[in-house]
This record gives structure tokens, C-alpha cells and sequence, in this order.
């Protein structure tokens, strides 16, 4: 399984599935990331987390631990 | 009307927000707290029409039960429901930005939307078809530039029409199963709820929102039968009730800006994406955050202009100090009540007592109001949740927010605006962490203290200084470790999913504004508590009892009937002191009272009257600490013609001398203690209200400032009795216990831990 976590810097790719439930999912949804969207994977912040991406034409910045609960393709 | 209209503006944060409900309302505002919670509440009269209360909610993305600020908002249209409310849209983010509209529309008030930065939109070369959007979404849309003020008028006055007749019926459905579902439990559970309002709430209960079953209450068989309905659509759209909802609504948006919403090209960099390439790339990022934090230090607190500096608000600050403070207000009051024959002990009352204590807190002001702008202006450009997104990594590991970078750095100038900086961290638990632990790094007040520790005992070395701001990041991180991990702490999420806002010219009057409210703030409420505490310390050393006549110890010294030379040797026998050093002071309440209350700080090594005032005056101001050794070690400062130093200089010899007497040849390593207990307790006043003001709360003020006692004592205990073990003199009782803490310690910093996934609020 492929997650947020594993896409690199540069690439993009579609929300197949969010895994976990509960208060860091619902935010995760609520802004935006939610299945069959497209992400863009933008940057790492300069200690290597948290990552950046574009989501329905607006930046967002999550955790990696956060991003693993995203599974992508 | 004899009734009056309230209408709420709701909106995404970044949306302009803030520029529209200062537009609407212009001066006419009042700022407050949502009650119970350190979430700002502003409201304000509309300008169009005063008959009308404007309420700004919390900028928010949706409406769920996990954050507080969503849970503020939702609470208050669903119990106060207000008439009306315009919800501002970013039509830069027109998918994010309808998605709590969705949520809005199903409340039962009447929604009008302001649909804002269209300039942009059209700039760029996309457009939205506003007539088909306002007629898909069954609510009136008002195009408006919150920034230019355009438009702002008839949003206004549309959602004060909308407050009056208006009707939002929600023309979202969602899909069969859901449907199924809702209307099953419209049914059975919430059919005597308010009609307009039975939607929201069954679709709550859909979602399980423990927060509305919790005040439903079904009975235990309804619930049973409502969640086989739930269970089935679950199982036939494969995902959780609350992921469904959440997904359909942002599927029902792309449907219906499909053919509304034109993108003329894809793929483009703005301007704001190029500046981002820059600010926060991998390499250049921290260098450029560096740069940037120094000059906020540099502009604010950092050497005064006067000095070669760039400091502006040290140059205002310290003008206000040594002119406006010191000279005008001080002296200028005393001439001018000595004038009218005041009584002495009013004259010092109000020259020394009051008007000296609020003289030091108007001091800050100028630096703070410096400060507050440049925040101001970095939280406004987009740049504030940049750093959250540089520095993240590093503090959440101590339960802080990588925005606690700000209030530590400004702290170490001073820690009231330090404490007050902490307002820009969005989640409230990161908030009053940073707020308990921001005072321990040591500010420029508590220099002169280092200064004089190292100087009188361990010949200048700057050890003793790097020392100290090694114990205060000690501090802060051991603290952030062990409280995150406390029931007082547990329980509340800390989701780090953030907008990176689009970078923006500052709008100047919502900056200028902000700077004014949060000094306004500081001057109304750290202003109070300074003015009575200034009181209580000037009464406790002015007042006392000499030989049994009571009254101001100044004047009754004067008077040789009362101070005979047997007393002065009584006073000396028990202070300790040779006769021709015995003080008025001696006799003041203060002495009397740090007398006894020196066993307190006995297990820490310094069990000394002295030691003991010099600390308890330190509450005032930390500057106090050392004025405080001057005078109890007898520095003259008619005679010797010179000021006693900011370090105290002059005193070196004495003090060492008196605290290797007392502490039994270990003057080293108990005047090292009395640092560490004076670096890690509570702040001054200024900076306690400062504490109070951000923590909204009696109980979260007392535990920051006990917590904060409590490690002071803990650490200095720790190390006086450890260390005695290696320099003699060990007590094993002392070490057993000084032990065991240590192990509690080390055990709380290891203990595993969870991070909690729901929100605990009442």
C-alpha cells in the first residue's frame, strides 16, 4: 500500500483511500483530502517534516506520521 | 423592531475575515473571550445600521466536534441562533471555502454569502458564474473586496434582509442510502427539535458527533434502530458515516462548480508561489527565518538606538523609564504632593508605591507596542504559519507549537510580551504550554541576578550566564515532556494539518489594529494586578514594628526615644549583622516575615533572610533582586557618591562573604541554587497578569504559576542536595529524597505516551 508519506517531492497523485478514524482524519477531510482528489506534492520543511502539498488549489502542510494514514496512488 | 437583529459572520480562516468584520463595524467593537475558553469573541455594531450586533466567530474550516474554535462557533448558532449569517468565501479557494458553506446552510438561518477577492479571480483570468452558484447553493451572494471596501455595504445590508424575511433552505442531498438514513432519524429522534433545525442534527447524529448525542440522549433502543439504518450505508458506500458525509459534500461542490467555476489555465506559479519557493526552501529557509526573527529582536528589544542599535522600542522604552517614569512621574508626583503637605507615608504611597509600579509597566509599553507590529505584520503576510511549518518538527516533540518559537525568543527580553505573543498559536493546548513555560527562559531582567551570582562567587565567569540559559531550555523542554503527559494536558488532539496561507501585502488597519488591542490589553489588565501588588510590596517594607511602636520604620528610626542603642544591638543579634549596619529595613514587615519564611528555601541552601526578601521581592520586578542586596548589604549610596552597579559590584565581597557563613562554607553552590530557584519560579506581577490574561482561567493561572514554583524548588533542591554530595557536607535524608525526585522525573520523561484523538470541552 502507498501512502501520502512515500509519494516524493514533485509528484502527484489521487486519494485512493484515508485510513484511522476520529479527530486527525475528520481534519484531514475537512480540508479538502478526500478520496479521488488530487495531490501535488510540493516540499519538505528544512528538518524534513512537516511535508507541504497542494490540495484543491491551496496549500496545506500535515505530518508525516499524518500522512501515512493516506493512501495514494 | 422592537427586537433586536444579530447577525454572525462566519468564514474559513485567511478568508479576510478580520478585514470585513472591521470594515462592517469600523470603531464600534467589543472584544472579549468566548466564556470559558481562551478563544477571542469580538462583536461589534454595524455601521450601516447600529440596531444591529454584528458576532464574529471564530475563523473556522467546518463544523465538527474537534477543534475548539469549530466547537465555539457551532454552539453558538445552534443554542443563540442569531438571524442571520453572512458567511464570507474566498473565491481564490471557492472548494475548501463552500464546503463550510454546505454545513452552514443546514443550521435553519438564513445564509448570504460575501463572496470576496473576485478581483483576484478575474485577474488571474478564471471567472465564476455568481447567479447559477447563488441559485445551486439558495442563498443570496454579494460580490465584495473586503480589502477595498467594495461591496461591503450591500453584503451588509443583504444579510440584514435576509435577518428580517430571509429563508436558507439547504439544496444539497446527499445520496440514497444517506438519505434513507437521515429521514429514519428525523423520525424518531430529533422530530421535537425546532423544525429548521432537525436536519443539522440528524445528520449530526449520523455522523455519530458524540457532542450532540451526548445532548440528544436517545434512548438506548432508538439508537440501536438508527444505527442499523447508519450501518447500512455504511456498508453499501464502504466507509465510516463521518467520512461519508465529509465526502459527498465535497463531491456535491465539485459537481456544482463544474460549468460555474472557468479556470482559464492550469499549472501557472503566482506571485505568492514564487516568493514560497524562496522563503521556505530546504536550504534557504532557516538562514532566511533567522534573519527574520533577529530583526524582530533587533527592531523591538534589542540595543537601543541610542546605543548604536536598531532598537526602536528599546529606545521608546527606555526614554519612558528614565524620563517619563523615573523623573516625571516619580519625582514629579512627590514634588508636587510634598507641595500640598501631604502626609509622607501618602507621599510615598503613591510616588514610590503606585506611580513607581505603573511607571514600570508603561515602560514596557513602547517596546511591546514594537513588538506587536511586527507580529502583527508577520502573522497578516502569511508568514507566521510558516514558521509553525519550519520549526514544527523540533517542538512538538515538548507539546509545543512550532509558532512557541516566537514568545521563547522575545522572552528572553522580556516575558510579558513573550507571554503575550503566544496569542498566534491557533491550538489551545500548545497555547498554555507556551505560556507556563515561556517565563523560564531568562529575561533581561533577571540578568543583573546571573551577573551578580557570577560576579560575587565565581569571579565573572560567563559560565554562570550560559549556564542559566541552558537551564531555562532545560527547563522548558523537561516541563513540555512531563506536563503533555498530565491529566491536565491529556485528552485534547493536536492535529498539525495547516493552511499555508497565500502571501499578502499586510492590510494596515487590520495590523494597526491588532497592535493596539493586544498593548491595550496589557496596559488595562497586567496594569491592575501591577497596582495592587506594587501597594502590598510597598507596604511590607515600608511598614513595621520598632520596639514595639508600630508605624513607617523610616520615621520611627528617626526617632532616638524608640531606636535606642539596645535595641539596635537586639536587631543586630538578630539579623545577624554588625550594629552599625542595622537598616530600618530590618525592622519592616517584610524582614519579619522572610525571617520564618526562609525555612522554605533552607533544604535549597540559602535559608537566609536575605536571600529570602530579595526573592520575594523579585515579584515585583526581578531588577528588585539585586536593588533588594543593596540595600540589605548595606550599600551606601550618599556616601560612596555612585550608583550601586546593575550587577552590584560593590557588594561582591559582602554577599559571598554571607553566603558562605550561612550555608556552611558551600557558598558557591548555594548562591548557584538561589539562581536556579529565582530563574525558574514564578515571574513578576507584570508578567503573572500577563499569564492570567492569556489563560482566561483562575485555575490554569494558579497551576502555571505553582507549577512553576513547585519546579523551581524541585530543581534547586535536587541540585543542593546532589551537589553537596561531591562538595561535603551531604545530608542522606536530603539525597534519598533529592533522589527519588529525580528518578519521578526521569520516570514522567520516559513514561509512553499517546496522543489523545478526541476533545474535551464543556
Amino acid at each position: 500500500m502507498k501512502t501520502l508519506r512515500d509519494a516524493k517531492v514533485g509528484e502527484t497523485v489521487r486519494v485512493v483511500k484515508l485510513h484511522g478514524e476520529g479527530a486527525v482524519k475528520r481534519r484531514i477531510m475537512d480540508m479538502g483530502i478526500t478520496r479521488g482528489v488530487e495531490i501535488f506534492v510540493r516540499k519538505l520543511a528544512p528538518l524534513g517534516d512537516p511535508v507541504e502539498v497542494n490540495v484543491r488549489d491551496y496549500e496545506l502542510s500535515l505530518r508525516k506520521a499524518d500522512a501515512e494514514m493516506i493512501e495514494v496512488e | 423592531m422592537d427586537k433586536q437583529i444579530r447577525i454572525a459572520l462566519a468564514g474559513n480562516p485567511n478568508s479576510g475575515k478580520t478585514t470585513l468584520f472591521n470594515k462592517l463595524t469600523g470603531s464600534n467593537q467589543f472584544v472579549g473571550n468566548w466564556p470559558g475558553v481562551t478563544v477571542e469573541k469580538k462583536e461589534g455594531r454595524l455601521i450601516v445600521d447600529k440596531e444591529v450586533i454584528l458576532t464574529d466567530l471564530p475563523g473556522i474550516y467546518s463544523l465538527s466536534p474537534y477543534t475548539l474554535e469549530e466547537v465555539v462557533a457551532r454552539n453558538y448558532l445552534i443554542e443563540e441562533k442569531p438571524d442571520a449569517i453572512l458567511n464570507i468565501v474566498d473565491a481564490t479557494n471557492l472548494e475548501r471555502n463552500l464546503y463550510l458553506t454546505t454545513q452552514l446552510t443546514e443550521l435553519g438561518i438564513p445564509v448570504v454569502i460575501a463572496l470576496n477577492m473576485m478581483d483576484l479571480v478575474r485577474k488571474a483570468g478564471d471567472s465564476i458564474n455568481v447567479k447559477e452558484l447563488s441559485r445551486q447553493l439558495g442563498c443570496k451572494i454579494v460580490e465584495i473586496s473586503a480589502l477595498k471596501g467594495d461591496g461591503v455595504k450591500e453584503a451588509a445590508l443583504a444579510a440584514i434582509e435576509a435577518a428580517k424575511s430571509g429563508k436558507t433552505i439547504p439544496q444539497h442531498r446527499f445520496s440514497g442510502p444517506v438519505e434513507h438514513a437521515l429521514a429514519h432519524i428525523e423520525e424518531v429522534t430529533v422530530h421535537k427539535l425546532p423544525e429548521e433545525q432537525q436536519r443539522w442534527y440528524a445528520i449530526k447524529v449520523f455522523e455519530h458527533d458524540e457532542k450532540v448525542l451526548e445532548s440528544l440522549n436517545i434512548p438506548a433502543d432508538v439508537r440501536a434502530h438508527i444505527e442499523q439504518d447508519i450501518a447500512a450505508a455504511e456498508k453499501e458506500l464502504d466507509d465510516d458515516a463521518e467520512s461519508i458525509i465529509t465526502n459527498e459534500r465535497y463531491v456535491y461542490i465539485g459537481q456544482t462548480l463544474k460549468g460555474i467555476y472557468k479556470k482559464k489555465g492550469k499549472g501557472q506559479l503566482s506571485v505568492s508561489d514564487k516568493i514560497d519557493k524562496i522563503v521556505t526552501n530546504r536550504i534557504l529557509a532557516l538562514p532566511i527565518f533567522a534573519a527574520v526573527m533577529f530583526l524582530v529582536y533587533a527592531l523591538s528589544m534589542g540595543s537601543s538606538i541610542a546605543d548604536g542599535g536598531i532598537a526602536i522600542g528599546t529606545f521608546l522604552t527606555d526614554w519612558t523609564n528614565d524620563v517619563l517614569g523615573g523623573a516625571w512621574l516619580t519625582d514629579g508626583s512627590r514634588a508636587i504632593l510634598e507641595a500640598w503637605g501631604a502626609a509622607p507615608w501618602l507621599v510615598g504611597l503613591i510616588s514610590d508605591g503606585i506611580l513607581a509600579g505603573v511607571g514600570a509597566v508603561l515602560g514596557f509599553v513602547p517596546q511591546m507596542l514594537v513588538l506587536f507590529l511586527m507580529l502583527c505584520l508577520l502573522e497578516d503576510c502569511g508568514y507566521m504559519a510558516r514558521i509553525a511549518f519550519i520549526m514544527d518538527r523540533i517542538f512538538r516533540r515538548f507539546g509545543l507549537s512550532g509558532k512557541s518559537f516566537i514568545p521563547m525568543l522575545v522572552g528572553t527580553g522580556c516575558g510579558i510580551p513573550g507571554v503575550m505573543a503566544s496569542r498566534t498559536i491557533e491550538n489551545e493546548r500548545d497555547r498554555r504550554m507556551t505560556v507556563m513555560t515561556t517565563t523560564f527562559i531568562p529575561c533581561g531582567a533577571k540578568m543583573p541576578i546571573i551577573g551578580l551570582i557570577a560576579g560575587a562567587l565565581f569571579g565573572g565567569s560567563t559560565w554562570i550566564a550560559t549556564s542559566a540559559y541552558f537551564i531555562g531550555i532545560a527547563a522548558i523542554v523537561i516541563s513540555g515532556i512531563m506536563l503533555k503527559k498530565t491529566k491536565m494536558f491529556a485528552g485534547d488532539p493536536a492535529p498539525f494539518v495547516m493552511e499555508l496561507p497565500a502571501y499578502h501585502l499586510p492590510a494596515w488597519s487590520n495590523v494597526l489594529r491588532g497592535t493596539w488591542e493586544r498593548g491595550w490589553s496589557f496596559i488595562k489588565r497586567a496594569g491592575t494586578v501591577i497596582v495592587v501588588s506594587s501597594i502590598v510590596i510597598w507596604f511590607l517594607t515600608s511598614f513595621g514594628s520598632v520596639n514595639g511602636k508600630f508605624g513607617m520604620v523610616d520615621d520611627l528610626y528617626e526617632d532616638d526615644t524608640v531606636v535606642t542603642d539596645e535595641y539596635v544591638a537586639a536587631v543586630a543579634g538578630r539579623m545577624g549583622i554588625p550594629e552599625d549596619e542595622v537598616e530600618p529595613m530590618d525592622d519592616s514587615i517584610l524582614a519579619r516575615v522572610a525571617q520564618p519564611v526562609s525555612v522554605v528555601f533552607k533544604p535549597l541552601g540559602f535559608g537566609d533572610w536575605k536571600p529570602t526578601a530579595a526573592t520575594v521581592t523579585g515579584l515585583v520586578a526581578k531588577e528588585e533582586v539585586v536593588a533588594n542586596f543593596g540595600i540589605m548589604y548595606a550599600y551606601d549610596d550618599q556616601d560612596g557618591a555612585e550608583e550601586l552597579e546593575e550587577n552590584g559590584d560593590q557588594i561582591w565581597g559582602r554577599v559571598a562573604e554571607d553566603f558562605n557563613a550561612f550555608s556552611g562554607g558551600h557558598g558557591r553552590l548555594a548562591a548557584f541554587t538561589f539562581m536556579i530557584f529565582n530563574l525558574l519560579c514564578a515571574p513578576c506581577f507584570a508578567a503573572i497578569g500577563a499569564i492570567k490574561r492569556e489563560m482566561n482561567s483562575r485555575k490554569w493561572t494558579w497551576f502555571a504559576i505553582g507549577y512553576q514554583c513547585c519546579f523551581a524548588w524541585v530543581t534547586a533542591f535536587i541540585v543542593w542536595q546532589i551537589g553537596r554530595l561531591f562538595a561535603g557536607g551531604m545530608n542522606v535524608a536530603g539525597l534519598i529524597l533529592a533522589v527519588a525526585m529525580l528518578a519521578l522525573i526521569v520516570w514522567q520523561l520516559f513514561k509512553p505516551y499517546k496522543e489523545a484523538q478526541m476533545l474535551t470541552v464543556k
